[in-house]
């Protein structure tokens, strides 16, 4: 039975009504905070975990406001820095199951640089990344991943920043998954949070997540009726097809993808990419779908679900490997701490 | 290999009570390593003994100049010392530049051996010296004893069959000046010669020719006619019977931690970012895994401090160390620490600031920033070390108050306490206070709902701890609404948590030991108040004063920053004048002159430089006189 079976075998049935806190979350009316938070209750009680092993940690934010609103253990932090006290916890821990809620600006701007480390330590924490391209709570100025061009109230004739392509930051930065899903389609948030808690190591879910005060148009393609055509979704082993009726699918061309007409090219499923999670290489390409390019006839629609996720040894394992090595001819005792490895008899 | 001689014949022994030595160097000239071996020696023989290392913050600053002098300064003594001597009786010099910048140090009388290779005509001109000055020829040192020797010239000789390239043979020159000092000082090698073994058990010829260097170094003196007409001395040893350890500031720092968590029953959580002066204790703490310490090396110092913070919600004794730069980039977080109301001790190794400042030199500039230095009202304990030794008591208590009165500790260190070292008589579990922590136990249903932020009479709350089931709860940065730690924008309910968070910190005055005279009476003409690493200065200063016939001046030493010891303003109105030597532009003097309405004389010393016991008692004097 692995560690897994036996927390859920102790663990009592709970439902998401189990993790709603007394707070009413104060998002505003439409944000898609709200859908992210359903489904992150949704998706606890499956995990099989006790409730009171459960800690949510933020930083600063709209999103960041998260843990109040989960009935587990949690922190709200200070901005940016969520990832490193969700790192310190964990280390402290092992036995925690530890989640982050960040924001675009608390995860790439203020907190980019503990974003990087953190992926290359790869510490098991499933963090949520709530991408709504603009800073919320201080009221619509551009953040790290605002579109070129947008205007905002610190941007009023355009972005001259170029944002962060957060999945290539990912897997640049040694990640071990990273995943994408959108706050309107629940079920599927729900599916891709579940494979992240499961994932050993630091999973990455970047929700596209709507801001209807500051940023409302950030995310319009995706309407249901535009969805098809400009998102691909993943599932491992699968051919990349989109589309309409799923005419359309992914082809490599040596390292080029190219969006290609199965119908009209007369092509078999077996002509197209198949998804394989576990393949760095693909997935840097993946992470670079979303990149405008220019020369290309046809805009490569965007990727969602897990673009990557691999087996990678977590810092907590590795350190707790390390101390155990060294007491594996017994811990130090308190005597032999003050006496030291260097001391001397005065006669 | 050389044969160690009979004792001898023709050199008398002179004993003395007490010398200061200084090995001055380049940086490259080994003079740290040098230094630590001799200290070792004398240690391990159960003298008193206090050392300072003093070097730049360069790794290789340009050999031969100024800027690259390297020093290793130490006091040895068969009666108590507590400081490395204000002024040294011996210098080794291994080249001009050495000599140049620390004659002004040595006593008048004072004996030099110098490295005649580190003379020649290239050297002199690196250090600054006149075309044609040589100090060793022209005169110029008559005030002093001078030995020239041509180390150099005499390693090679002695190594010549060590099967080492030359590069390797002029690396043990250093070593051929510690047998010398050894012999000089009637002492064995034999321990560093067994040090030497493991330090070099990879590559027994380099080992062996260390030795060796040492034992030609120490024959030199033995055979030379040079010293015939100085003789040896011996310092007898004078340590009680007993098991010692030796232990530099930065040691006992990382000693306390890892002993106040076994106290507690805690796993012990550091999180850090390297910086001079305080990566030792990071350095040493990662050694002690055996312990089942865990470190966490962070990408910056934020993140130093934030990992602690989460692993002190997790239930761990928590603590993160830094130096001024380190404790700026960190003071945004202790304000959630502070609001969090969790346990953290943060150990700020002081150096010379602002900004990069003098990172490799000791000042006591950061007391203001450890006092006051966050935003919004936001009070902790603050308290202080006084010795390499005493950094381990300081430390043990600054975790002992963060755990019992939930809140983050400032602990001042600073890098004369940090790298300096000092013999230490083990001691044992039972000696150490008990920790006893207010952890929640778990929350049955039919029991009240918890209130994370209930406090008990001392104002403190609990420690709720993940895991435990029934006390889910969340904490966090926004205000706390009372009792329930909901978040609240509630006028009057923040005034209510800032004060109580004030009058937490400030009831940890009823129970810390009251402020007592270190030496001297309990009133009179004047005190000197101290605080940190100028303990062993004025302590000294104080018994020469009384020596001197100023019998009315007396000795405070401040553990306690903040809150202050409940007796402090009645132990200053115990006398005409208060003196407050700081290495500092007179921050303490403003603390006190603040809370206690007096006027006291301060003294500054801003060098980057520890005050040493001349200074103080010459001040001691002008003000004795100016009160006549």
């Amino acid at each position: 039975m692995s560690d897994t079976e036996i927390q859920a075998s102790a663990c009592p049935t709970l439902t998401a009504r189990d993790f709603a806190s007394d707070q009413e979350p104060k998002w505003c009316p439409g944000c898609g905070d709200h859908a992210v938070l359903q489904q992150i209750k949704n998706t606890l009680p499956d995990l099989g975990v006790r409730k009171e092993n459960f800690v949510f940690i933020s930083g600063i934010g709209c999103s960041s406001r998260l843990p109040y609103y989960v009935s587990t253990y949690g922190v709200h932090g200070i901005h940016g820095r969520a990832l490193p006290m969700a790192t310190g916890l964990k280390t402290a821990r092992p036995d925690l199951c530890v989640w982050v809620a960040t924001g675009d600006g608390d995860a790439l701007s203020i907190g980019g640089n503990h974003f990087i480390h953190t992926l290359r330590r790869n510490p098991d924490l499933n963090v949520v990344l709530f991408n709504n391209e603009i800073y919320g709570l201080t009221k619509g100025q551009y953040s790290p991943t605002t579109k070129l061009g947008l205007k905002t109230v610190t941007s009023p004739s355009g972005v001259i920043d170029h944002p962060f392509n957060t999945a290539s930051l990912t897997i640049g930065s040694g990640g071990s998954f990273f995943a994408r899903a959108f706050d309107r389609d629940g079920k599927f948030l729900r599916s891709v949070l579940t494979r992240a808690a499961k994932h050993k190591g630091m999973s990455l879910v970047e929700v596209y997540q709507n801001c209807p005060i500051f940023n409302n148009s950030a995310f319009e393609a995706f309407t249901p009726e535009n969805k098809p055509e400009l998102t691909v979704y993943l599932e491992q082993g699968k051919p990349l097809v989109f589309g309409k009726e799923s005419r359309k699918g992914i082809m490599l061309d040596g390292f080029r993808p190219i969006v290609v007409d199965i119908e009209k090219q007369c092509l078999s499923t077996n002509d197209l990419w198949i998804h394989d999670e576990t393949d760095l290489n693909k997935a840097s390409i993946l992470a670079r779908f979303t990149d405008d390019r220019e020369g290309d006839d046809e805009p490569l629609p965007c990727p969602v679900g897990i673009l990557f996720a691999q087996d990678k040894v977590t810092y907590e394992d590795a350190l707790t490997g390390q101390i155990a090595a060294a007491q594996s001819k017994g811990a130090g005792t308190f005597e032999e701490l003050l006496k030291g490895d260097n001391s001397y008899v005065i006669k | 290999m050389t044969e160690i001689k009979e004792k001898s014949r023709t050199v008398h022994v002179i004993p003395k009570t007490s010398v200061s030595v200084l090995f001055a160097g380049d940086s490259g000239d080994g003079m740290q390593l040098t230094g630590t071996q001799f200290a070792n020696t004398v240690a391990v023989r159960g003298s008193e003994l206090n050392t300072f290392p003093n070097f730049p913050s360069e790794i290789r600053a340009p050999a031969g100049t100024i800027s690259g002098v390297s020093g290793f300064q130490l006091q040895f003594g068969s009666k108590p010392v507590y400081t490395p001597g204000a002024r040294f009786d011996v210098m080794i010099a291994m080249n001009s530049a050495a000599l140049k910048a620390n004659l002004k140090d040595l006593h008048r009388g004072g004996i030099i051996i110098a490295s005649t290779e580190g003379f020649d005509e290239k050297n002199l001109k690196l250090a600054g010296y006149p075309e044609g000055a040589n100090p060793l020829e022209d005169g110029t040192l008559s005030n002093y004893i001078v030995f020239p020797v041509p180390v150099l010239q005499l390693t090679r000789e002695a190594l010549k069959d060590s099967g080492l390239g030359m590069k390797e043979i002029d690396r043990c020159k250093n070593m051929f000046v510690l047998g010398l000092l050894y012999w000089l000082y009637n002492l064995s090698y034999e321990d560093t010669a067994i040090t030497l073994r493991e330090k070099f058990s990879k590559n027994v010829s380099i080992a062996e020719a260390n030795i060796n260097a040492v034992k030609a170094g120490y024959n030199f003196g033995d055979e030379t006619e040079l010293f015939a007409n100085l003789g040896r001395f011996d310092i007898s040893p004078q340590k009680q019977h007993g098991l010692y350890r030796r232990v530099t500031g930065n040691e006992a720092c990382a000693i306390a931690l890892t002993a106040a968590a076994k106290k507690a029953g805690l796993e012990l959580f550091l999180g850090s970012y390297p910086i001079t002066p305080a990566t030792e204790i990071l350095q040493t703490l990662a050694k002690m895994k055996k312990w089942g310490v865990k470190t966490f090396q962070a990408e910056d110092e934020i993140a130093g401090i934030v990992s602690s913070i989460g692993a002190a919600f997790g239930g761990a004794l928590a603590a993160t160390n830094t130096s001024g730069p380190g404790l700026a980039l960190k003071t945004e977080a202790l304000g959630l620490a502070v609001i969090m109301e969790i346990p953290l001790v943060i150990i700020n190794v002081q150096r010379g600031g602002p900004s990069t400042g003098l990172p490799t030199k000791p000042e006591q500039s950061d007391l203001f920033m450890s006092l006051y230095g966050r935003h919004g009202d936001a009070p902790l304990p603050v308290i202080a070390a006084c010795s390499p030794v005493d950094c381990f008591y300081a430390t043990y208590e600054a975790a002992r108050l963060a755990l019992e009165h939930m809140t983050p500790v400032i602990c001042l260190s600073d890098g004369y306490l940090a790298l300096s070292s000092e013999p230490w008589k083990v001691i044992t579990e039972e000696s150490l206070a008990d920790i006893n922590p207010n952890i929640q136990p778990a929350r049955k249903p039919e029991d009240p709902p918890y209130l994370p932020y209930k406090r008990d009479e001392q104002l403190v709350r609990a420690w709720a701890v993940p895991g435990t089931p029934g006390l889910e709860h969340r904490l966090g940065g926004l205000e706390k609404q009372h009792e329930t730690g909901n978040v609240s924008h509630d006028p009057d309910n923040h005034e209510l948590m800032t004060r109580l968070r004030a009058e937490k910190i400030e009831k940890i005055a009823d129970s810390i030991p009251l402020q007592t005279i270190d030496n001297g009476p309990e009133t009179g003409d004047l005190l000197v108040l101290g605080w940190g690493s100028s303990y062993g200065a004025i302590k000294t200063a104080i018994e020469n004063a009384h020596e001197e016939g100023y019998a009315s001046v007396a000795h405070a030493h401040l553990r306690y920053m903040y809150p202050f010891p409940k007796n402090l303003g009645q132990i200053l109105g115990n006398y005409k004048k208060v003196l407050i030597p700081e290495n500092n532009n007179g921050q303490l003097l403003h603390v006190i002159r603040d809370r206690f309405l007096i006027e006291p004389v301060g003294f500054s010393k801003i060098k980057g430089l520890p005050f040493n016991e001349m200074e103080i008692l010459d001040k001691i004097i002008d003000v004795i006189k100016e009160l006549e």
